[in-house]
């Protein structure tokens, strides 16, 4: 009993110690940026006010809707490319990253920490490092989003591999089969259902990215929305929100639809 | 002449756990061997130093007299397709149809492209289908074999071994993961594979009585040490304590009483 | 069990050709097949269509090596100060830290109210309609929209940031909640235990250590995003300086600082967040 009540005392005492560190990072925390929570809180139903008076596509904002369009598509496309890229390396990287598959372990190590390091470096910073040699244009942005979606990507193939695959690996092993074979054979049709979904995933997020990224590259929908929000032409800047709200909602449902079909 | 032939073989993991402690036997063609020991005796290390899924560290393994411990990559691969396995947890590609994984018993004779991208000839396809009509599986030859049974995805391994056309067929706790039924459907199958084709195994066994109805030959395998090799005849009580180690060895032969 | 002993009279389909075949297509492999061809279609035609501008793509690379060079090997502050650098990449914690906390308070609550065993699908449709659509707009776009109303500044970057937070959490918490054992809210609800004794007293003990990771989790992308709007939309934090240095001043030497202080934090966060997961377990 005496255990048990000591235990409840326990629990509480951490309960609140938590809260307690939590209550303390968020007072720090708005001290620190400036961030007054009230204000805070007050903001959102103007923005919304704001949101429902401004953001409402004029004449004007259709008639650029080719342009819009054209930029969107642009910015889809480039994800799209990017994802698939960047997944068709981080398979092979994978390969002799993973424990089941790798023929070496220091070279499995080295993958590992690279996908690590790539991962960790945001996508602005990598589009910030290479805006100083490509410039402004599709090829920075590209760059930027390869190299996290790589590193992103090869973690996830890695474990998706680690997990599905050891078993039959050993098998085609022992009939004697090369490590290509092995390769198509065993653990491309065990793996595929989550590489696919893996896949997909990162055209959604990377179709966000880009939109970022596009403001500072110039390129994609991203620089059409900058452009138009600080020419403060609210009724375009509309448009371009519902598109894009449009494509990633009508994206994520493909992609739930095929993870349907498939799983 | 012996088909397989251990020497003096040692194995140690981790440089203190001895896997295989100064094993020799032989194997002679067409015989049916079982391997009983306690769970962590080395059973399985024994086994897959055969096809060399493990390596072993000092001794020499003689398959079809040829030393094979010390084989280059290709030349193991060759040896490898002569060699079938059958595991416990059946180890199929669950997304490829029966059919396919039968198949795959034939990839290390293919050319790597060809192989890799699963064109088989129409004869190997016929020959496939031929053994799945032995084994009682032609009707779910296009199945998936996530929608197989235990029993049925055992008998697709076995299906895969035989596609090799193998000399010899290990077997790694072919029936441990199996209802005593399916058990028996498997435990006929390999007897009659040993017998009609001429196909030696080497099954790895928990359970005695299933060995001794169905072996020719048992080895008792404990701490890595052969304790027993003989005829199921010879393999009294006080062996099988031997083997399992007194605790062990008393259960198992109250259970047998019953 | 029996063995079957009939005589079997299927015999192997062929395919046009006359060949046999050796696996007949399910709606899962004709799916596959069909993702990858539109996908590998879809990155051919990316490369037709999309424009590059002319860039000598060999110097450009040659270009990239040297200024890495010299971004990673000389790195180099000139218009901040050390104290400043560090004071900057506080407040982009900050930003990550208030949006984290305040997106998994809503979160939570919002996550009560769509998570499939303990709600009313008709709520359940409309919350998640709501989250899909928050998800939708690219984060920075909140962010600007926000600017407009309330500043540049870090009341439109916390909010902008919460919104993503909460549609991630809340689809995350939902799916905690959902792997709670149900017989153990039956059981709860049986004794005649109220919806918010059921929420704190079973809920929230069985699906805390999940919750916790995801929020974790979701702490080091609002991290990574609290950069990222510092660049593109002038929220502050290291951001901000980051993007000064690399568009406005061109200073390689300052971008690679930022650079190596910024990875080095997110490394630290990412070390820190896998050691209280750990712990949690």
């Amino acid at each position: 009993m005496e255990n048990q009540k000591d235990l409840f005392r326990k629990k509480r005492k951490n309960q609140t110690m938590i809260l307690l560190v939590i209550l303390a990072l968020f007072f720090i925390s708005s001290l620190l940026s400036n961030f007054n929570p009230v204000d805070g809180v007050k903001s959102v139903p103007k923005a919304v006010v704001w949101m429902a008076s401004n953001l409402i596509p004029d004449a004007k904002a259709f008639q650029r809707l080719p342009k819009i369009a054209k930029q969107l598509s642009d910015t889809i496309l480039l994800s799209v490319a990017v994802t698939v890229i960047a997944g068709i390396f981080a398979f092979g990287f994978s390969l002799y990253g993973s424990r089941t598959t790798r023929t070496n372990p220091t070279v499995s190590k080295c993958i590992r920490m690279v996908a690590a390091f790539f991962r960790n470096v945001p996508d602005v910073v990598w589009a910030m490092l290479f805006l100083f040699s490509f410039g402004q244009n599709m090829v920075t942005g590209f760059l930027a989003l390869f190299f996290t979606t790589f590193g992103l990507l090869t973690r996830a193939f890695i474990e998706t591999i680690d997990e599905v695959s050891s078993d039959c690996i050993e098998t085609l092993e022992a009939t004697g089969a090369t490590f290509l074979q092995i390769v198509f054979q065993g653990i491309f049709p065990t793996s595929i259902e989550g590489i696919i979904t893996w896949i997909l995933y990162m055209i959604e997020t990377n179709i966000r990215s880009s939109t970022l990224i596009g403001i500072l590259t110039a390129t994609g929908i991203g620089y059409q929305f900058d452009l138009y929000y600080k020419r403060l032409e609210f009724g375009s800047v509309g448009l371009v929100v519902i598109l894009i709200v449009i494509v990633v909602v009508l994206i994520e449902t493909i992609s739930n639809q095929i993870r349907r079909a498939i799983l | 002449m012996a088909l397989l032939e251990f020497k003096n073989v040692n194995k140690m993991y981790n440089g203190e756990t001895r896997a295989l402690n100064d094993v020799n036997f032989s194997v002679n063609r067409g015989e049916f061997v079982s391997i009983i020991g306690a769970s962590g005796a080395g059973k399985s290390t024994l086994l897959r130093s055969v096809n060399r899924l493990i390596d072993v560290d000092t001794g020499e393994i003689l398959f079809d007299g040829k030393e094979i411990t010390k084989l280059n990559k290709k030349d193991l691969r060759s040896v490898r397709t002569q060699v079938g396995m059958i595991f416990q947890h059946y180890n199929l590609v669950n997304r490829l149809s029966v059919l396919e994984n039968v198949l795959h018993g034939r990839l290390g004779q293919k050319s790597v492209f060809s192989g890799a991208i699963g064109k088989y000839t129409e004869d190997e396809k016929q020959e496939a289908f031929e053994i799945l009509k032995l084994l009682g599986l032609a009707e779910q030859a296009y199945k998936r074999c996530d929608e197989l049974s235990g029993g049925q995805k055992q008998r697709v391994g076995i299906a895969r071994a035989i596609m090799q056309r193998p000399k010899l067929i290990l077997c790694d706790e072919p029936i441990a993961s199996l209802d005593p039924s399916s058990a028996k459907v498997i435990m006929d199958h390999l007897k009659e594979i040993n017998q009609k084709m001429q196909i030696t195994c080497l099954v790895n066994l928990h359970q005695v009585d299933v060995a001794k109805n169905y072996s020719e030959r048992i080895i008792g395998v404990n701490a890595g040490r052969i304790v027993y090799d003989g005829s199921p005849e010879n393999l009294t009580r006080q062996e099988i304590h031997r083997i399992y180690g007194s605790k062990t060895g008393d259960l198992i032969t109250d259970m047998e009483e019953k | 069990m029996q063995t079957k002993t009939l005589p079997c009279p299927i015999s192997l389909q062929q395919d046009k050709k006359g060949r046999m075949k050796i696996a007949v297509k399910s709606k899962s492999s004709i799916a596959i097949r069909w993702t990858i061809i539109s996908l590998i279609m879809l990155t051919i035609l990316a490369f037709f269509t999309l424009e590059r501008k002319e860039i000598e793509v060999g110097t450009a690379i040659v270009d990239t090596f040297h200024n890495f060079a010299t971004a990673f090997f000389h790195p180099k502050l000139h218009y901040l100060t050390f104290g400043k650098m560090l004071y900057q990449l506080a407040v982009t914690f900050s930003l990550g830290a208030l949006s984290t906390i305040i997106g998994a308070l809503i979160a939570f609550f919002c996550s009560l109210l769509c998570a499939g065993n303990i709600s009313n699908p008709k709520v359940a449709t409309v919350v998640k309609a709501f989250v899909s659509f928050i998800r939708a707009v690219p984060t920075i776009l909140w962010v600007l929209i926000f600017a407009v109303s309330a500043g540049v500044g870090s009341i439109a970057a916390v909010v902008g940031l919460t919104f993503h937070s909460i549609s991630y959490l809340v689809k995350a918490y939902a799916e905690s909640i959902e792997e709670i054992d149900n017989g153990t809210i039956e059981a709860l609800k049986a004794s005649g235990a109220s919806y918010w004794q059921i929420v704190f007293q079973a809920i929230l003990p069985s699906s805390m250590s999940l919750m916790l990771s995801w929020t974790f989790m979701r702490f080091e992308i609002n991290f990574a995003n609290a950069v990222a709007i510092g660049a593109a939309a002038g929220a502050g934090g290291i951001g901000y300086d980051l993007f000064m240095s690399g568009s406005f001043y061109f200073d390689l030497q300052e971008t690679g600082y930022l650079t190596i202080v910024i990875v080095i934090a997110v490394i630290l966060l990412e070390m820190i967040s896998t050691k209280v997961k750990e712990r949690i377990k």
